[in-house]
């Protein structure tokens, strides 16, 4: 039986990066394959081939056996192959039905199908695979779950017998994970064929038949799934063992960070944070858990003095800052490592040696009489890429030719030489690859053990319980609840990520005194 | 003269005709430039396009003898510095704010050069016949508004007409849904099956075409013959129109009425010898006013999300 796609030999270069490097994947028919390695293998990468958005440099490809020509989506399209991307390809101020018909021919060309005939057509399929959505609803009202599904609807309407899911979990609860896992078995039953983007084992291990394993652009390997364990996948994806981080005991102090009633609208206007209160001691990792869009972005944005807060009080060591610039709380002593690295974190057309100093820049050793002093700012920067071990060709390179991993490091190495008395992280680890991810974490840790406070904004699980000494869950904007990792039932935390369990109740720090392995539990009593 | 002229049904009445009929340039341009930035693509150029079509407008029909013809010449004017647009925007992927106004000298120089080549220069420039008056059988003899509706020239209905084509080309054809794709999220629209690049050159051709038929209009129908800065700026009145209107031909019909009105006024008050006022002032009325509505109504709120923004693929 021939395979239903075979990719031979693919290779794709970029400027710089050799992202696949001949990559043969072969998916049957019927069946889930999951594409599994770290960020930056190359999956993304291999798939947007597949989908036609990129062009091999080498490489063949088959459908059904026979040599198949993709320039472009819609070839793709019309091969029955269907894609949703990480970043969701939708237009958000267009209606669910407009989204999926878009670039279909109408059945009364050249003018638009009515509304009900298109309503009718898309409820047919979703409800062939509970995919529930109002196909009248703006994209843009959707939360991210639904968009998803408007997306895998999307890809079903035209056709698709191969769908392409690229990280699909990723801003997802372990709820809507669930349902989504429940799709995509509903989905092989009729006798499509799913391939599974994932950098995460437990999720390959639970929904896949077979398993490719992608590392620095190379094949690794591919197997049954239910013939290999979970540590042998984590040995092809890494290259090594992954050690597990350790966290030494907190010494929490006093508060640093204290937000009172906080209140926040976002960019359209429309309220973004509702009321937060919370404390970040010194000493202690405070983790911001919950889905993406939730009121992180506009969080962190107040924090850092980006975003005027509509009501509500910010101390920062005591002193009152809810009106202050980000300027002034730079200078109150507070580090900000941005979710938007290279909008907020760095300036990409300029040297490390400038980056390096963006915000002292006023301030002595770098700047005499109103003049910067170059050879104080190389110097600088010089030593941070030493002692950070940030790969760059020197403090001349231009910001923009770092790798995500380099960069990160190089805004982490220029925020923590300042020596801060709180630190607010925003997805510090996002799209980089596990050795900067580790490093990453531990520099984190490191600054809690110096007696930092640290904020930590993630939408990975897996991060917030590694590093947090409490975590709180934020839903709609709201604080929803203030667990303790160390006791914590993922089940339950899910839950409060999608709104559906509600626990405001102040958790206090753990201090040292209190009792061995017993900390406090942040329940209702 | 008295302000009791000014209050006649008679003179207000050829007012509003006048204001019409000095409307349809600027509308045909604006209509022109909303398919362009619904696609994404800011075409600033239309000052030097609709000065190129009224020459080409001008010099056809003067050899030809016809108006449609002239008129004709002018959309092809058009389109081709529509199709230059095109390739700045979409192929070479410049900044098309610099793009766009490389394309105002160039299409106002070569108008000015072309004439003067071929017309040369002289006290008593060439006149042409313009575009007849067609009443519309019936409907013209209305009182009052058979007059001001439906006693024009085919140039006037035609822009009407296609007031309605463009709003439901863009709102009820399935093109019309991926042009709108391609301006708010072109990667969303590419990952569907679109053809960004494609769609972005038809829209900048179509819309510099509009643009081009709106300068020969001008001085095919209007004027009757070229003279240099002809266009007086209604390239750029229509831009700000564009924003006026929200990007929907609707409004963009209600703004070019304004503007034409205005523009009629001004005409009047000169005729009338309104002494009180130099007249410079009287000419600025109209652009004025188009300042001020747009002061008052206009936000940048509707403007398509990638406007201005050329699509990178890798
Ligand atoms: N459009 C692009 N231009 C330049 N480099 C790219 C581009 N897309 C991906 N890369 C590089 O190719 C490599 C593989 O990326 P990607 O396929 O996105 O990995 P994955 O999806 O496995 O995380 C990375 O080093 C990335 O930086
Ligand atoms: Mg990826």
């Amino acid at each position: 039986m021939t395979a239903l796609v075979e990719m031979r030999g693919i290779t794709k270069r970029f400027p710089g990066v050799l992202a696949n490097d001949h990559v043969d994947f072969v998916l049957e028919a019927g069946e889930i394959h999951a594409l599994l390695g770290e960020n930056g293998a190359g999956k993304t990468t291999l798939m947007n081939i597949l989908y036609g958005l990129y062009q091999p440099d080498e490489g063949v490809i088959y459908v059904k056996g026979k040599p198949a020509i993709i320039h472009s989506p819609h070839d793709a399209i019309q091969l029955g192959i269907g894609m949703v991307h990480q970043h969701f390809q939708l237009v958000p101020t267009f209606s669910v039905a407009e989204n999926i018909v878009l670039g279909l021919p109408s059945r009364r060309e050249p003018f638009l199908e009515s509304r009900r005939q298109v309503h009718q057509r898309i409820a047919e399929v979703s409800r062939a695979y509970g995919l529930t959505v109002d196909p009248s609803c703006p994209v843009w009202q959707l939360s991210v779950g639904e968009q998803q599904r408007v997306e895998i609807l999307k890809a079903l309407y035209r056709g698709a017998t191969v769908l392409i899911l690229d990280e699909p979990t990723a801003v997802l609860t372990p709820q809507e994970c669930e349902r989504l896992f429940d799709t995509l078995l509903a989905l092989v039953q009729s006798g499509k064929s799913v391939i599974f983007i994932s950098h995460k084992l437990d999720e390959v291990m639970a929904i896949s038949h077979r398993v490719t394993v992608l590392r620095d652009g190379r094949v690794v390997g591919t197997a049954r799934t239910q013939d290999i364990s979970k540590q042998e996948l984590a040995r092809m994806m890494v290259g090594r063992e992954m050690r597990p981080i350790e966290k030494p005991p907190a010494a929490p102090a006093g508060p640093v960070i204290e937000l009172h009633d906080i209140w926040a609208h976002d960019d359209r206007g429309l309220p973004a944070l509702r009321s937060v209160s919370l404390q970040v001691h010194a000493g202690e990792i405070l983790g911001i858990a919950g889905v993406d869009g939730n009121g992180q972005a506009e969080l962190e944005e107040v924090l850092t003095g980006l975003r005027r807060p509509s009501r509500g009080r910010y101390l920062l060591a005591g002193q009152n800052v809810t009106h202050a610039s980000a300027r002034e709380l730079f200078a109150a002593g507070l580090a900000h490592i941005p979710a938007d690295r290279n909008r907020f974190g760095m300036v990409a057309d300029m040297t490390l040696a400038e980056n390096s100093i963006l915000g002292m820049e006023g301030q002595p050793p770098f700047t005499r009489l109103g003049m910067l002093r170059y050879r104080e700012m190389e110097g600088h920067c010089s030593r941070l890429i030493h002692e950070y071990d940030i790969r760059a060709p020197g403090p001349a390179a231009f910001a923009g030719t770092l790798s995500g991993g380099n960069a990160q490091k190089l805004i982490l190495a220029r925020e923590i030489s300042r020596r801060p008395k709180a630190l607010v992280a925003a997805q510090p680890t996002r799209g980089l690859d596990i050795g900067a991810t580790e490093y990453v974490r531990r520099k984190l840790l490191e600054q809690r053990q110096r007696g930092c406070a640290v904020l930590l904004i993630s939408t990975e699980l897996e991060e917030i319980l590694a590093l947090s000494d409490r975590i709180a869950v934020i839903y709609e904007g709201q604080i929803v609840g203030m667990v303790d990792p160390a006791c914590v039932d993922i089940e339950q935390l899910g839950l409060m990520m999608a709104g559906a369990v509600k626990e405001v109740c102040e958790l206090p720090p753990r201090m040292p005194a209190g009792p061995e392995g017993n900390p406090i539990e942040g329940r209702r009593p | 003269m008295s302000w009791d002229s000014l209050l006649q049904t008679a003179f207000i009445i050829s007012l509003i005709t006048s204001g019409i009929r000095l409307a349809v340039p600027v509308l045909l341009a604006v209509l022109g430039e909303i398919i362009t930035e619904r696609a994404g693509v800011q075409n600033l150029g239309l000052e030097g396009i609709m000065a190129l079509g009224a020459f080409a407008g001008f010099a056809a029909a003067f050899t030809t003898g016809s108006g449609i013809i002239g008129l004709l010449a002018g959309v092809l004017a058009g389109m081709l510095l529509g199709l230059l647009m095109g390739y700045f925007a979409v192929t070479l992927k410049v900044n098309q704010v610099i793009a766009g106004i490389s394309l105002v000298l160039l299409g106002q120089g070569s108008a000015n050069f072309f004439y003067r080549q071929i017309f040369g220069v002289s006290q008593r420039p060439p006149r042409i016949a313009g575009l007849p008056e067609v009443p519309i059988p019936f409907l013209a003899d209305i009182p009052y508004l058979g007059g001001i509706l439906f006693r024009h020239n085919i140039a006037v209905y035609f822009t009407v007409l296609l007031v309605v084509i463009v709003w439901v080309l863009l709102f009820g054809t399935t093109w019309g849904l991926k042009v709108r794709a391609v301006g708010e999220h072109p990667s969303a629209a590419d990952t569907s099956g679109v053809d960004v690049a494609g769609i972005r050159y038809a829209c900048t051709i179509l819309g510099a075409a509009f643009a081009g038929l709106g300068g020969a209009v001008l001085s095919v129908a209007q004027m009757k013959l070229f003279t240099e800065n002809m266009v007086a700026g209604r390239g750029w009145i229509a831009i700000a129109l564009v924003i006026f209107s929200r990007w929907h031909p609707g409004l963009a019909l209600a703004g070019a009425v304004l503007f034409g009105l205005a523009d009629a006024l001004q005409f009047r008050f000169q005729a009338l010898g309104f002494e009180a006022v130099p007249y410079e002032f009287l000419l600025m009325l109209p652009y004025i006013l188009t300042i001020v509505v747009l002061l008052a109504g206009g936000r940048r709120g509707a403007a398509p999300a990638a406007l201005g923004i050329p699509y990178e693929k890798e």
